[in-house]
């Protein structure tokens, strides 16, 4: 039943921007597409529901290309990574209503790529012959490029779009590679279980770099997010939540997918795993307090975020291979539940980020401000997800750092001897750290964008966002609030899917108990003490913000996102040295001065870009003999088998 | 038992400050203020009216009151009274953290929302230097983990007693490390000079120029309890627990107004460091921290 839901759901979704692409500008077109696209959530999240809570399902059909079938298998595994993408598709379909209507060019362009993409997810999840992944891996591709690269007058938006198209094919190259050697040790074309042992061959060996690297592409994992920036930032924002949400989560259930078809996951992988995970989330994170633009910040994040579901995954890993199944089930469970509360999050965010920029007309933090008391809905829902990614409680990103947090200190408590404990000690310090560094990062985007005073006149006229879109946020806020202070529920779902994806039995349901009831006590003690001294000093008399007695604040003065940054900043200059745009030496009575600093990715502009820019200047030298003349290639060949004939002949 | 050690947290923890401050004048030479003065300041404060700048949300009111909430939450996990916490489960001493991260989070963002330039700093400063307390505590958290038998802060913090002998040295480096953790937290000497006036040179109170009237006292005593338990947390590694739950109780409110006593003669012995320095000292706190992991991991 859920293996034929999702499947429904998948081609619906495919399907639903069809009529608003065909009726050019229609508003009602786009209103049954958005309709449509909604109505397959809703399915999806059913068929995902019961594939969480019931066994697993198949659905098969044949299939014309050799090796091919058209199988989808729904275990809890996939069923949970499909639940986010349905949940966003309905989500982003309601947002665009507001965000991209039907009046603004390329309206039914953007609703179809955006269901196809949400359609080809939910069967990248899903599908159980490898030649169907691949196939519905290059239309989620494609059809991000075409969504990504909606708005392409815009140059950056057309470099990002096509950077993001030559990673996502060499992420596919690595996948083929992948698939034919899974072909060659299985000799099945699905995703069949490798045989005992394979994980100390060179076939095993082989097996986890390719996915490392052809998921890890995807995923945004460090040092291949050099696509994921640009691609986040450019495109619009309900896509950037799809994409930031779901899109590169294909990625992470890759790496779920593969791990589960070996006996045991080799422990080498488990702390490569460990070693990617944390560099990404430490220097996603310092990458993100670095930016000015408030959805370059966000994507950053995300490369935050897929590092610390990387990191539990690789806790999972490695404790799984050594005999620990306490602490492996921990990590496995933690991230899964990243991703979901990741999916939630992000998600919220960029959706509050979309409807910000769309009202201060500038993706620019420093051109932000005090659009709390203009849009007070955006705001908090804003907050919310800037809370909940900071991994505080009550919120639902708490309860997911915690289970890799516990997994660490369980780790360092039991385990003797070996180099397990040494490696899964380095996690708990390590997200200590990312979650202070979020934590400065969330406060100055949120502080910079929606608190204070607005520094520009477009930031000064900024409104609230359209019915619509307040309430393509509620399901997220309600989502993050909900995992957060009622974790116990949704923990059957996570114990089902780290059961598929580990291998082993084990529940956080308890464990989860007290996290639950303290949230929820936190919750309602933090609410009553702001309704107290709300109803105390809420109606005090208004004045100038004191500021020490400064008789004539203006909005220029305040601590900007980059000066609050900046500290942080320094600190890590050694791994991303930033550009200064300064004044070389002023007049005694300096007229009009400017500082600009921004700071450059250090893999892709100040290794990728410079290297393939060598590259090609090096094959420069091959260009005299491409002439381009017909009887100049004949010349050639002739040559050639010239010189083979003297050869074979020698 | 909850009831119990909230009354006592509550009516204890402006006493520390007390002490510290009676300490400092003793050691300068003056009479200094009474022992009770930060309870006369926030009664008064509590009676009093505001101003609230025309610039600010809601957020800003959330600011004291997320602060006075965590830091009494937080509390509530320490083994004061007994020698098992009110509040005591698996994996509780991650939420003892994060409590203080959501706080911080709020009391910054109630900074900026003033949109005052000075405001601004001091959130910033706060959350740069949080970054690199907040492994350090880590760190000796996980150290203690490894010698105690449960993953509650109660048990962990209490394996000190008797491990003494057997791993003094991880113990002496995890109090080392924590009590710079507790000055930078708080914002003492060396990291911040509670007494300037300077509004440049500060963190914690230039974040709350704006703040008056009965929020300014909440602040007050958010940072008051704040210290009170941060002090505890560093005096329950350093005690023995007796099982007597009174001579428990007896001996670590007194180990927190000995820190008391402790913070105000560092107060008086040193200066404030230059900023650029502060990082410096924190890195310290964090790598001493890794090497009682070191320690207790061979």
């Amino acid at each position: 039943m859920s293996a034929a839901l999702i499947t429904a759901a998948a081609v619906l979704c495919a399907l639903s921007g069809l009529p608003a692409l065909l009726s050019r500008r229609s508003r009602v077109a786009c209103r049954i597409s958005t309709a449509l696209l909604m109505t397959a959530g809703a399915i999806g999240l059913v068929g995902a529901g019961l594939g969480l809570a019931g066994p697993t399902t198949t659905l098969s059909a044949p299939w014309a290309i050799p090796g091919g079938a058209l199988r989808i298998r729904v275990d809890a595994l996939s069923a949970f990574f499909a639940a986010p993408v349905f949940l966003l598709a309905g989500v982003g379909a309601l947002f665009s209503e507001g965000y991209w209507p039907a009046s603004r060019p390329r309206a039914g362009y953007v609703r179809f790529f955006y269901g196809l993409l949400a359609g080809g997810l939910a069967i990248v999840m899903t599908a159980q012959n490898l030649l169907l992944f691949l196939t519905a891996w290059e239309i989620v591709a494609i059809s991000a490029y075409f969504a990504v690269v909606t708005d392409d007058d815009d140059e950056t938006v057309r470099n990002a779009a096509w950077l993001y198209l030559v990673a996502s094919h060499v992420s596919t190259l690595s996948l083929f590679a992948l698939v034919a050697l899974l072909h060659a040790t299985t000799g099945s074309w699905d995703f069949a279980a490798l045989p005992a042992g394979t994980a100390l061959t060179a076939a095993g060996h082989a097996i986890c770099w390719l996915a490392l690297v052809g998921f890890g592409i995807k995923a945004g994992l460090m040092p291949f997010h050099v696509w994921l920036p640009g691609a986040h930032a450019g495109g619009p924002s309900h896509v950037s939540a799809m994409m930031s949400g779901v899109v590169i989560k294909m990625g992470v259930y890759g790496i779920f997918r593969v791990l589960t078809l070996f006996d045991v996951p080799p422990a080498w992988f488990g702390a490569t795993l460990l070693v990617f995970g944390l560099v990404s989330s430490i220097f996603g994170v310092a990458f993100a307090l670095a930016q000015h633009d408030l959805k370059r910040l966000l994507a950053y994040h995300s490369i935050e975020n897929i590092g610390i579901i990387v990191t539990g995954l690789g806790v999972g890993v490695v404790a799984g291979s050594h005999g620990y199944p306490t602490i492996a089930f921990l990590g496995y469970a933690g991230a899964l539940l990243h991703v979901w509360n990741h999916s939630l999050f992000k998600a919220l965010l960029f959706l509050g980020a979309g409807s910000a920029i769309h009202s201060a007309e500038t993706r620019d933090i420093d051109r932000m401000g005090g659009l709390a008391r203009r849009m007070p809905w955006t705001a908090a829902a804003f907050l919310t997800g800037a809370v909940a990614i900071c991994g505080l409680p009550p919120l639902n990103g708490f309860v997911s750092e915690w289970l890799i947090y516990l997994g660490s200190f369980t780790s360092i408590q039991r385990v003797t001897g070996g180099w397990v404990s040494p490696a899964l000690v380095v996690v708990a310090p390590a997200l200590a750290l990312t979650g202070a560094l979020a934590l400065a990062c969330f406060v100055k985007a949120f502080g910079a964008v929606f608190l204070g005073e607005p520094r520009t006149a477009a930031a000064a006229r900024s409104h609230e966002a359209p019915r619509s879109m307040r309430w393509a946020m509620l399901p997220l806020v309600v989502g993050c609030f909900a995992i957060g202070i009622l974790p116990r529920t949704i923990a059957p779902a996570v114990d089902r899917a780290a059961a598929v994806a580990s291998g082993l039995h084990g529940t956080i349901t308890t464990a989860l108990a007290p996290v639950q009831t303290m949230a929820m006590v936190l919750a309602v003690l933090a609410v009553i003490a702001i309704i107290m001294v709300k109803l105390r000093v809420g109606n005090a008399p208004r004045n100038l913000t004191w500021d020490c007695g400064y008789a004539a604040p203006t909005a220029r003065m305040q601590y900007t996102s980059s000066s609050f940054a900046r500290g942080l900043v320094a600190f890590f200059a050694w791994a991303m040295p930033p550009v200064v745009h300064a004044p070389q030496r002023l007049p005694l009575f300096p007229t009009e001065a400017s500082l600009e600093t921004h700071v450059p990715d250090t893999v892709l502009d100040r290794l990728l870009i410079p290297l393939s820019g060598r590259i090609r200047r090096t094959l420069m030298v091959a260009r005299h003999i491409q002439s381009g003349r017909m009887h100049a290639y004949l010349l050639y060949i002739g040559a050639t088998l010239l010189v083979l004939l003297f050869w074979s002949a020698m | 038992m909850i009831v119990l050690q909230l009354i006592v947290v509550i009516a204890l923890a402006p006493l520390m400050l007390g002490v510290i401050n009676r300490t400092k004048a003793i050691i300068a030479g003056r009479r200094g203020q009474p022992l009770l003065q930060l309870y006369y300041d926030v009664a008064k404060l509590l009676r009093r009216g505001s101003v609230l700048s025309k610039s600010t949300t809601l957020v800003f009111l959330a600011g004291p009151a997320i602060a006075l909430t965590a830091a009494l939450l937080a509390s509530l996990m320490l083994p004061l009274i007994g020698s098992s916490a009110p509040i005591a489960f698996t994996g509780d001493f991650i939420l003892f953290v994060y409590v203080f991260a959501l706080s911080r989070f709020f009391t910054t963002s109630a900074a900026l929302d003033t949109g005052s330039a000075f405001e601004g700093m001091g959130a910033a400063r706060e959350v740069t230097f949080a970054c690199l307390a907040e492994p350090a505590l880590l760190l000796g958290l996980l150290a203690l983990a490894r010698l105690a038998h449960s993953l509650t802060l109660s048990s962990l913090l209490t394996v000190s007693g008797p491990t003494w002998r057997t791993a003094s040295a991880a113990l002496v480096l995890i109090v080392a490390s924590w009590v710079i953790v507790l000055l930078a937290e708080n914002s003492r000497v060396p990291f911040d000079d509670p007494n300037t006036h300077l509004e440049l040179t500060m963190i914690h109170e230039v974040m709350v120029l704006d703040h008056g009237g009965p929020a300014f006292g909440l602040v007050l005593y958010a940072g008051a309890v704040k210290l009170f338990v941060f002090g505890a947390l560093v005096a329950a590694v350093v005690l023995p627990h007796p099982a007597n739950t009174a001579a428990h109780a007896a001996l670590n409110l007194a180990a927190v107004l000995v820190i008391g006593v402790f913070i105000g003669i560092v107060e008086s012995a040193m200066g404030r460091l230059r900023l650029v320095r502060i990082p410096q000292l924190l890195i310290t706190a964090t790598l001493i921290a890794a090497f009682a992991v070191v320690l207790v991991l061979k």
